[in-house]
């Protein structure tokens, strides 16, 4: 007790001083400034330099040594005929990553919310051995997007253990990543299972916070399962949901680190995602261009930010609707 | 306050110094492909015995390194006093002139001398590093699947088609997913394009479109990646211009004929041991010629070191005769040094199959084009190899066809030039 008397006093002293200076109103402004300082220097000053880069040019690294080209990265990756159409862009490679991840996004931000609440919902029922399967889900969540990359190479590839157990079993192998449409069901299924353990625990929280009664009243009146989810699971969950969208959304659109262990973008470019080309056109090739790297990121960024715009105008429409009932 | 000023002066200085290279420190950055991380340790060990005075840190990293943060480091004025390095000529203003500073640079200029373009500035006399290892592209065929399918090896002056059909007559005989593997690398697409006629290298020095030798190869290469003469696998595994061996699949016996290079012989002396019999082919012809590619690594003192003297006196070591002689011979590499190679090399290994294959790269060094002898000195060739394997690779994978990847790839070189302001 005596440490914290201590520590209260030496805090106390100087905190009284600033409070003299600031007035109270100013105090809140004190206490936000360590993570204010630390969001300038490491998200917005990034930011400021990253969109300084993508107005400049030539394959220099540093911002002193480059020229200034204004919009011209941005143009070039807007030189386009046809925007559905991949090869009739000037950079082409950039429009394929931006479809591929749009697909990726559609499918895999759909089953992920899929899968993590019917596993959510069935965690919650009274299992056998319940805390021994909430860790089985929540096991690969742990694991390095590295080590996940290749785990699943390893189950895949041409003398993989899939074909290895499917030889086993007198059928035909496959050669899964060398087939496009396999080769991209791949990417979805991976990611789904190495994060799906994650915002399953989210709606398992969720869940579990829903009275009980609810369900008991609903029962008294004679409602069916499939009503009470409807009527009163889902609205309950929402505020769970929505969190889980916006999380899944974005991680689907920043995709990278597994998917580059496991596929490397191929075959050919068919798993090739907009972060991936990115760094290989910032970093990877030999004569890089960081400019046209830093442009397509801050293009991505601001996708991130409309979609977290509407989540947010969604929640607080949620929120109001839910205040009038 | 103004004790507590000077010992907070006191104390930022040392964190600073702390930082900075110690007087006699030389830090040098090397990968490796097969044993030679541990040989050179031995070779320094001997050296710091000799001169206590200089330290060497010896930085095992690996290739994706040297090939992606080395080059940050040196644009930030940074990075090793010695760096294993390939890609040498594209990054040769950031190599110290050795001239000055080395005991006798007419010993360099006698013995290194035919490589020292592919490190320095054009139109330079400095001396950068040496090459710790010449490499030449060539073939490896597994013997014993040739033996046992009852079909003969081609020859030395057997031709590209030649080895199609022989590797493709050997998968089938003996059930072979593989008939035949040629890396995914720019650099060894490059060694048939040349023997196909194509050239790279336009009149004014720069990028010249690709040519119809080029285009007959590479519309040959796809059409045997579409019938599966040669492996889909390593060609689709990846986008961009990310680099894959076939390595493991020769290794693992599913390759009848795999295009590779001398660099492998250690790898597979070592992996494949007496499981298969193995021979190296040298470079299958083309209508205009038989060559390979020649490259490999090259060691560069840095110039932003603060050791210039030590630096000196380490490469010195490293590059003296006997030094390169027992590391060529430990290593199983090819040595660039022309005195080492005038005499007879000793390789250290048991294994017959490895020294035949060695003495192969060495004759198959003979018949090496000069446009091949050029390349590896020439600023462009990487971004030549790089919109080689990325529009080759999706016109392999079906996204395009081979015209597209051919317009693709002049496009891609012109923006790459474009872009560094050339």
């Amino acid at each position: 007790m005596v440490p914290v008397r201590l520590l209260m006093g030496a805090v106390d002293a100087p905190l009284r001083f600033v409070q003299r200076r600031l007035g109270i109103g100013g105090m809140a402004t004190f206490f936000l400034l360590p993570n204010m300082l630390i969001f300038g220097i490491f998200v917005l000053l990034p930011f400021f330099i990253n969109f300084a880069y993508s107005m400049t040019g030539g394959t220099a690294l540093f911002l002193p040594d480059r020229s200034f080209v204004g919009g011209d990265q941005y143009a070039r990756l807007f030189d386009c005929v046809n925007y559905t159409n991949p090869n009739s862009c000037a950079e082409d490679t950039f429009w394929t990553a931006v479809g591929n991840t749009a697909w990726f996004v559609v499918l895999q931000v759909t089953l992920m919310i899929l899968f993590s609440l019917v596993t959510a919902l069935i965690l919650n029922r009274d299992l056998m051995a319940r805390s021994f399967w909430r860790a089985v889900f929540f096991f690969p969540v742990l694991l390095s997007p590295v080590v996940v990359g290749l785990i699943w190479k390893w189950i895949l590839q041409r003398q993989g253990l899939l074909n290895f157990g499917l030889y086993s079993l007198g059928l035909e192998p496959h050669t899964w990543l060398n087939d496009r449409n396999w080769s991209f069901a791949a990417t979805v299924g991976v990611s789904i299972w190495a994060h799906m353990g994650f915002y399953t625990l989210i709606l398992l929280a969720g869940l579990q916070a829903i009275p009980k009664d609810l369900y008991e009243a609903a029962e008294m009146d004679g409602t069916r399962p499939a009503r009470a989810f409807w009527r009163i699971t889902l609205p309950l969950l929402m505020p769970n949901l929505l969190v889980v969208i916006v999380l899944v959304l974005i991680r689907a659109v920043q995709i990278f680190d597994e998917i580059y262990v496991l596929t490397g973008g191929g075959p050919g470019t068919s798993t090739l995602y907009i972060t991936q080309y990115i760094y290989e056109t910032g970093f990877a090739t030999q004569l890089r261009n960081p400019g046209l790297a830093a442009a397509a990121s801050i293009l991505m960024g601001a996708v991130l930010v409309v979609l977290t715009l509407v989540q947010l105008g969604l929640g607080r429409k949620g929120e109001k609707k839910g205040a009038r009932k | 306050m103004k004790k507590t000023g000077k010992m907070l002066a006191a104390l930022a200085v040392g964190l600073l110094t702390s930082t900075a290279a110690m007087a006699g420190d030389v830090r040098i950055m090397w990968y490796s492909d097969g044993v030679e991380g541990e040989v050179l340790k031995d070779l320094l060990d001997r050296f710091m015995k000799e001169n206590p005075g200089i330290n060497v840190i010896l930085d095992n990293v690996s290739y994706s390194v040297v090939k992606e943060q080395l080059p940050v480091q040196l644009e930030a004025g940074n990075g090793p006093d010695i760096a294993r390095v390939t890609n040498l000529k594209a990054q040769s203003q950031h190599w110290l002139d050795l001239r000055p500073l080395v005991a006798d640079a007419a010993y360099w200029d006698e013995n290194f001398g035919g490589q020292a373009d592919w490190m320095r500035p054009d139109g330079s006399n400095q001396i950068s590093g040496f090459m710790t290892q010449i490499t030449i592209a060539g073939g490896f065929a597994n013997k014993t699947l040739f033996d046992q399918a009852g079909v003969a090896i081609p020859g030395k002056d057997a031709t590209w088609d030649d080895w199609a059909k022989a590797a493709k007559q050997v998968a089938e005989n003996q059930q072979v997913p593989f008939p035949m593997a040629l890396d995914r690398s720019g650099h060894r697409l490059s060694g048939p394009n040349l023997a196909y006629g194509g050239n790279y290298i336009g009149a004014d020095g720069k990028p010249a479109p690709l040519d119809d030798g080029s285009k007959n190869f590479l519309k040959t290469f796809v059409g045997w990646v579409a019938d599966g003469t040669m492996s889909k696998d390593v060609w689709v595994s990846a986008a961009g211009s990310t680099y894959r061996a076939a390595a493991d699949d020769f290794i693992n016996g599913q390759l009848v004929y795999y295009y590779s290079g001398s660099w492998q012989v250690p790898n597979f002396s070592t992996k494949i041991g007496t499981n298969f019999d193995w021979v190296a082919t040298g470079s299958p012809c083309g209508p205009s010629n038989c060559t390979g590619m020649t490259g490999g690594a090259g060691l560069v003192a840095v110039k932003y070191t603060e050791n210039p003297k030590e630096v000196a006196k380490v490469m010195d070591y490293l590059a003296s005769e006997p030094i390169v002689k027992e590391f060529s011979e430990r290593t199983l590499f090819l040595p660039a040094h022309k005195g080492v190679l005038a005499k007879e090399l000793d390789f250290r290994t048991d294994d017959p199959q490895a020294k035949a294959a060695l003495n192969g790269f060495v004759e198959a060094s003979k018949s090496l084009s000069d446009e091949a002898r050029k390349l590896p000195g020439w600023l462009w060739s990487d971004a030549v190899y790089g919109a080689l394997v990325t529009r080759v690779s999706q016109a392999a994978a079906g996204e395009m066809t081979v015209d597209e990847a051919f317009t693709r790839i002049d496009s891609d070189i012109a923006t790459k030039v474009k872009d560094s302001g050339n």
